[in-house]
């Protein structure tokens, strides 16, 4: 019997219909653990580098995690791998929600989809029952809609439904799947999915999912649940309000905006507002947020709720995730109000929350200076609120204008000319991200931005603190219940942080330090996505439900896999490794890896070059960011150095 | 005579579920064979009907099972919300599947996670942080019925059926003719 997986994947092959039930090796369980670590060597099996994003011979697999479907809590999340059209590297795009354990109870870890459909379809698994079904009646619908739809035609009001909208259909770079309150929105995932002419997978499942040592497993559970609870009695101290909890920061529920508003940079990531928060503001915002609210709401077995839906007086109705009510808010440099406005619409397209609002403040920046002119944008409205609901609908459909603009705002930039380029300047490989223009470079967070495979820094960043606490007493405090540290010296590195002096930023922490301290948070990051576990509960918030030293047993209780912090801090390297070599496989290099040249006011280009040196050494790649022979033989990966070297990627010298 | 009984009651506070199913989860593995052997939501004793959109989150606990649906169906509108259609019923029944054992089909009905030794409340409650369950004890007098055998039970659904008339006048039939 196999325990906490089910054993199968589902492969659909879009081009011929064809769909087959494929029984999974358990050794690449104990290896890889399963959702993206899985995934990401299915890819590098299947997906060789020549292989363009929207092309049939492009795989998009939508995987449970390894302990999604058992009663861990939080452990909920869809991770959807593929590669990006945006940034041609592989794209791994995560969801919280309801669809993964669902698909889990059908008998399936992952859904592997191949192929290019001749028409509009989707796809309905019923456990042993798996249709692909016409969707022409749905073309152009919104993601919700889709989904009511299909809940409805089905008869199943308990089936959970991942969509994609207009943007998806029309290829959009940075097109999402939607699902319920949870989205897979980063690197075009949605565009991949409408390049296979598949508008939604539905899915519902009344299997059972088994537990290998369940008293031992359960207790763990209870702990877990135990804790989130005296965290949520106990908020930290010493950071903003936002970061005190767990789970995803609180927008739906905490008011207090304060250091999103005066911290990140407002239009196409250009302005910092130091004094936008006041108390006009927040009583203003509060009573926008209060109004909109309906419910928080939940994913599958979890106590937080982060999200919420919304019900805006006018508008259809929509669930909220995190972060979206503030990125087109600050974008367009307008009010609270609006970003609740046009997330409905947004939502019901299926466009990313982050890169939507930055390119269209970028096409309006360019609008400004003239490199775009009224004839690219015949009939645009004046008022800002206006001009982007008007270039949203455009580029949805992919019309005038709008069909640039859905490339993102690295292609964009490229094909507009005129010193277009300039203005795409918040991108790291070719992604845009989260707008935040600083003073002093921070050297834990630029080996994070340059480093990350997922390329956006909520997705690497979470269990070191952002900033050093200004008092010494403070950072006694912090570390005192700070059991979650890989070791008793990162706490030292904390305690020595200092605001100023020889202890701060750039030269504090260390180079050695900080390769361990972003290591460590980038490892969190890695078991998360591989058993599915929402990073709300593990990898981003300080002090978390899950951590390196309670994983391996909720791990090896539910799986049956023998599994210590050995094992797994090295199953999470041979995943983080994997996915290394498929990305420089496609051509990634160290000169991708680089923050946007304006993130830091103060850089230090010798300091980053030997930062850069000295993090690829401790991972086990060469000066190339490229893992090496001796890296990839200690992880039982000898087959990727041959390949690497039949490529002419690894040679002699490297 | 009076005697005492112990009468469970869980307070479902729809406001406050924030619609996580936790309750389904902690259900289906709780009442596993063996205990926590498996999750399964699908053979919860207690479901959420979710509908986030039209802003409805009801636990319902499963209650007794029929063989027959009801004649007609309600559909409840309250302060403006309307429901599903028998959303608030408990019945394991044909007219839907919930409360039924995906691969037999058998009704199920919630226990209030009876146990040895017992839990201080049930297992739903326990796992749901949000507070929308509520465990609540309280003792009654009532007075002690008089407990049918099995004979008197059938009999007694002959009465319900026949009338008792036609019935003692077949019993007296059957008798004479030996």
């Amino acid at each position: 019997m196999r325990y906490a997986e089910t054993g199968y994947n589902l492969e659909i092959d879009l081009s011929r219909g064809n769909i087959e039930r494929v029984e999974t090796d358990p050794r690449l369980t104990e290896l890889h653990l399963g959702g993206l670590g899985t995934n990401a060597k299915i890819l590098w099996d299947r997906v060789t580098p020549e292989v363009d994003p929207f092309s049939p011979d492009n795989l998009l697999i939508f995987s449970a995690g390894l302990l999604t479907g058992t009663p861990a809590p939080g452990a909920n999340r869809t991770i959807v791998s593929t590669i990006s059209p945006q940034t041609n590297l592989m794209a791994y795009s995560m969801m919280g929600g309801f669809f993964a354990p669902e698909l889990k109870h059908a008998g399936y870890d992952k859904v592997i989809i191949r192929g290019q459909s001749p028409d509009l379809v989707y796809l309905w698994i019923h456990n042993d029952k798996v249709e692909i079904r016409d969707a022409s009646h749905l073309k152009g619908m919104g993601t919700n809609e889709t989904a009511d739809l299909i809940r409805q035609e089905l008869k199943e009001p308990n089936a959970h439904v991942a969509s994609i909208g207009l943007a998806g259909e029309n290829r959009v770079f940075y097109a999402s799947i939607e699902q319920g309150r949870s989205s897979c929105s980063r690197l075009g995932v949605g565009g991949v999915m409408g390049s296979k002419r598949l508008k939604a997978i539905a899915v519902r499942g009344t299997k059972d999912v088994n537990i290998a040592r369940s008293a031992e497993f359960m207790e763990q559970c209870n702990e877990v649940l135990k804790y989130i609870q005296v965290r949520g009695e106990n908020p930290l101290g010493m950071v903003p309000p936002i970061l005190a909890g767990l789970g995803s920061p609180q927008e739906m529920r905490i008011h207090d905006e304060e250091w999103h508003t005066t911290n990140f940079a407002w239009g196409n990531a250009r302005h910092r507002r130091k004094d936008f928060w006041t108390e006009e503001v927040e009583t203003k915002w509060t009573e926008s947020s209060e109004n909109a609210r309906q419910r928080f709401l939940s994913c599958y077995n979890c106590p937080m709720s982060c999200g919420a839906s919304v019900a805006y007086p006018g508008i259809p109705k929509y669930m909220m995730k995190c972060y979206s009510k503030l990125t087109y808010t600050m974008a367009s440099m307008t009010d609270l109000d609006f970003g609740f406005r046009i997330n409905s619409k947004a939502q019901a397209y299926g466009v990313d929350g982050f890169t939507t609002p930055q390119t269209i403040a970028f096409a309006l920046e360019l609008y400004e200076a003239g490199i775009l002119t009224d004839e690219d944008m015949p009939g645009m409205p004046s008022d800002p609120e206006g001009r982007f609901f008007w270039l949203l609908e455009r580029i949805v459909r992919r019309e005038g204008i709008g069909d640039i603009l859905a490339d993102g705002t690295y292609w964009a930039a490229k094909k507009i000319g005129k010193g277009a380029e300039a203005y795409a300047h918040n991108n790291i490989k070719k992604h845009e991200q989260l707008p935040l223009k600083l003073g002093m470079m921070n050297p834990v967070y630029f080996l994070m931005y340059c480093t990350g495979e997922k390329i956006n820094i909520t997705q690497i960043e979470g269990q070191f603190p952002q900033a050093p606490f200004p008092t010494k007493e403070s950072r006694e405090e912090f570390v005192k219940d700070w059991i979650h540290v890989p070791a008793e010296k990162f706490k030292q590195y904390f305690l020595d942080w200092e605001l100023r002096g020889e202890n701060s930023n750039p030269y504090y922490p260390t180079v050695e330090a900080s390769c361990e301290i972003v290591d460590w948070m980038e490892q969190m990051h890695y078991i998360d996505d591989a058993v599915g576990m929402c990073a709300g509960l593990g990898s981003f918030p300080l002090k978390p439900a899950y951590h390196l030293h309670n994983y391996p047993t909720v791990i090896s209780s539910a799986t049956g896999i023998d599994m210590d912090e050995v094992g797994l801090k090295q199953a999470a390297k041979r995943n983080r490794t994997l996915i290394r070599a498929f990305n420089v496989r496609r051509g990634l290099t160290r000169d991708d890896e680089r923050p946007p040249e304006d993130h830091w006011r103060k850089r230090f280009p010798e300091l980053e070059a030997t930062l850069l040196d000295e993090y690829y050494k401790f991972k086990g790649w060469n000066n190339q960011g490229i893992p090496t022979r001796e890296s990839l033989h200690e992880l039982g990966m000898d087959y990727v150095s041959k390949d690497l070297e039949q490529r002419g990627i690894l040679n002699d010298e490297s | 005579m009076k005697v005492k009984k112990k009468v469970k009651t869980i307070k479902i506070d729809v406001d406050k579920c924030n619609g996580c199913r936790a309750c389904e989860v902690i259900c289906a593995s709780f009442h596993a064979a063996p205990k926590y052997s498996s999750n399964n939501p699908a053979r919860a004793r207690i479901r959420l009907i979710r509908d986030p959109i039209r802003d409805v989150f009801v636990p319902v606990y499963a209650g007794e099972y029929t063989a027959s649906e009801c004649m007609g169906r309600d559909k409840y509108v309250i302060d403006g919300k309307e429901y599903d259609e028998c959303g608030f019923c408990r019945a394991s029944c044909p007219s839907r599947d919930v409360f039924k054992e995906p691969d037999s089909g058998l009704p199920l009905k919630c226990d209030m996670c009876e146990d040895d030794p017992s839990l201080k409340e049930p297992m739903c409650v326990q796992w749901c942080l949000a507070e929308a369950l509520t465990y609540e004890e309280r003792e009654e007098e009532v007075e002690e019925e008089v407990t049918l055998g099995d004979m008197e039970l059938g009999l007694k659904s002959l009465v319900d059926k026949h009338g008792l008339q036609q019935l003692v006048d077949s019993v007296a039939r059957m008798s004479q003719k030996g």
